[in-house]
């Protein structure tokens, strides 16, 4: 294994020597619908109208927002994954996680993905560690566990850098301190795969460091890393592997610092 | 060891039989009925911590905090007592009127709660289920859990009522817990039933208050079930008296009032109907539920 040093897991490999792959990515589509969005259909009038009518709403549209990816992911492995707004990361990571089914094609994983990001609502009226408790059971860890892991998370979380915010509902929180606790929540529980969107790119410098500790830690247990980012520096600082999407097409697959030297140039020439 | 020599077997094989060879699964896959239940077994501890969650954040503003637990169904009493049993006088032919009405004010809520927040367990919780991986059934799961710790609040305040109104403790009393266990079986299904149907419809929202209205008036809550054979036809008379929710309700006043009148007088019929439904609800509820399983993080 010299040749691969950041690989280093154990059981990255079955007894022969063959890489397992974790995620398998294959040619898949995703259409979805979104409802709600603008438009002038919204008024009741033009409701009446479309009731009469029997036409569909405008305000349901459909966005085709990947578009024939295939990949296959490998245990040990960190990918980040890049691209410019509404590339389609987002979407892929929801359909890797198993919360968006995919239109066309497949994805097979191994074990249960866990998606981690920014949007992660937990209940905002009550406190931290009453949301860590929440949170650890719902990813499915004993009572036990959760009892002996809570202190841990709050303290990597570090919410109570500031006095005793543990013990404050989590509406009192500063966006920052929400995305560290939702961060160090998933971050608790080993995974197969986990799935991090944009998360890195909340908190200041020292939690980013931690994190970015934690991401290494997680793919020396033998998981498997996506990381969504718009900062290039966290994801070269953590991924050797890159995959840039570009409208919901695969641009590049590839060592991080050749699909980040595309993908800068690209950019500047837009 | 040289990377070549290691790609080489995968390269042979399709992405679907690598991932075969490998134990992958399809992700967001559904799984089976048993394997369901099985899994939203393991989340039980999920579910009870979830919906003391609930229950603790709904009155973490209020000043006087859990006490509105109590104070709530003394208020809805009150007002109820005043309009129909004062203002209206349709007491009429039942004796102790008032734990009549509370009787079936209280399990009318109970059911009446869970539908209503039956219809957002998924779409007001997307975030949590786009984040985390969990039998989504859990949800609505725990709504019935929540609104079942309301309604213990409120038949601590019905047994007083009940007693300060000159009912007698009898044996009869014991049935309330099957009667209970009955209803919270038949809610869990319905709660399951709707949350699917919310995550489809949205409009349900909008609509649901004016059926569960509807059902409340179908349902004799607030004045004598002999309205029913005594004002509708036959046909009609027998349906509204074999709905579940007047099953419920009278499962509760036969067993706690000792002289109220009652629609399904005959104990087998009553408790039957009670057990059928709650079959009916919860095993429907359950399957229907499950089979939209990996649709609910689409939103």
């Amino acid at each position: 294994m010299a040749d691969r040093p950041q690989a280093s897991g154990v059981g990255a490999t079955t007894a022969e020597g063959e890489r397992i792959p974790t995620v398998i990515v294959d040619d898949v589509h995703i259409v979805y619908r979104v409802h709600g969005g603008g438009g002038g259909g919204n008024t009741p009038v033009a409701g009446l109208r479309r009731i009469l009518t029997g036409k569909r709403s405008p305000v349901i549209r459909e966005v085709h927002a990947v578009k024939g990816v295939s990949f296959t992911a490998y245990r040990g492995e960190a990918i980040g994954l890049m691209g410019s707004n509404g590339s389609g990361k987002s979407t892929l990571l929801r359909a890797i996680a198993g919360l968006l089914p995919a239109t066309r094609g497949a994805i097979y994983t191994m074990g249960q993905p866990s998606l981690l990001g920014v949007n992660a609502a937990l209940l905002n009226d009550l406190t931290g560690e009453r949301n860590v408790e929440l949170g650890c059971l719902a990813m499915g860890m004993s009572r036990a566990d959760v009892k002996r892991l809570t202190p841990e998370i709050i303290e990597f979380s570090g919410i109570n850098g500031r006095g005793d915010f543990a013990t404050l509902p989590m509406r009192t929180y500063s966006s920052g301190m929400a995305a560290r606790l939702r961060f160090a929540i998933a971050a608790a529980k080993k995974h197969d795969v986990l799935l991090i969107d944009e998360a890195l790119g909340t908190g200041d410098a020292q939690f980013r460091r931690r994190s970015e500790e934690r991401v290494r830690e997680l793919r020396a247990a033998a998981g498997t890393v996506f990381l969504v980012s718009h900062t290039i520096g966290s994801i070269r600082s953590t991924c050797e592997r890159s995959i840039w999407l570009e409208s919901g097409v695969l641009r590049m697959d590839g060592p991080t610092d050749e699909v980040v030297k595309e993908y800068e140039a690209f950019m500047a020439k837009k | 060891m040289a990377d070549t020599a290691l790609a080489a077997p995968d390269s042979e094989l399709s992405r679907a039989q690598l991932a075969a060879r490998h134990g992958l699964t399809v992700a967001g896959e559904r799984p089976r009925l048993v394997a369901y239940g099985r899994q939203l077994w393991s989340y039980r501890y999920f579910i009870m911590a979830y919906a003391n969650a609930k229950l603790i954040a709904a009155f973490s503003t209020a000043r006087l905090g859990r006490v509105w637990q109590v104070l709530t169904p003394l208020t809805n009493a009150a007002v109820y007592y005043l309009i129909f049993g004062i203002i209206l006088n349709t007491k009429g032919t039942i004796p102790n009127f008032i734990a009549y009405l509370c009787t079936g004010l209280f399990v009318f809520t109970f059911t009446q709660s869970v539908v209503l927040s039956g219809v957002t367990a998924i779409t007001g919780n997307l975030g949590l289920i786009r984040a985390l991986h969990f039998p989504r059934a859990s949800l609505p799961i725990a709504i019935t859990l929540t609104q079942f710790q309301h309604l213990a609040a409120s038949m601590v305040v019905l047994m007083a009522i009940v007693l300060a109104t000159g009912e007698p403790v009898t044996v009869k009393w014991l049935l309330v817990l099957p009667a209970l266990l009955l209803q919270c079986i038949f809610n869990a299904g319905l709660a399951m039933a709707m949350a699917r149907l919310g995550a489809k419809i949205t409009d349900l929202k909008q609509l649901m208050p004016f059926v569960v209205r509807t059902w409340m008036y179908a349902s004799g809550v607030l004045y004598s079930v002999e309205n029913f054979a005594r004002h509708l036809p036959p046909t009609v008379a027998t349906l509204v008296e074999i709905n579940p929710l007047l099953v419920y309700i009278e499962a509760m006043r036969d067993a706690l009032l000792t002289s109220a009148p009652l629609a399904n007088s005959d104990p087998l019929r009553l408790w039957g109907l009670a057990v059928g439904w709650a079959l009916v609800a919860g095993l429907g509820g359950f399957i229907y539920f499950w089979r939209g399983e990996q649709e609910y993080g689409r939103g």
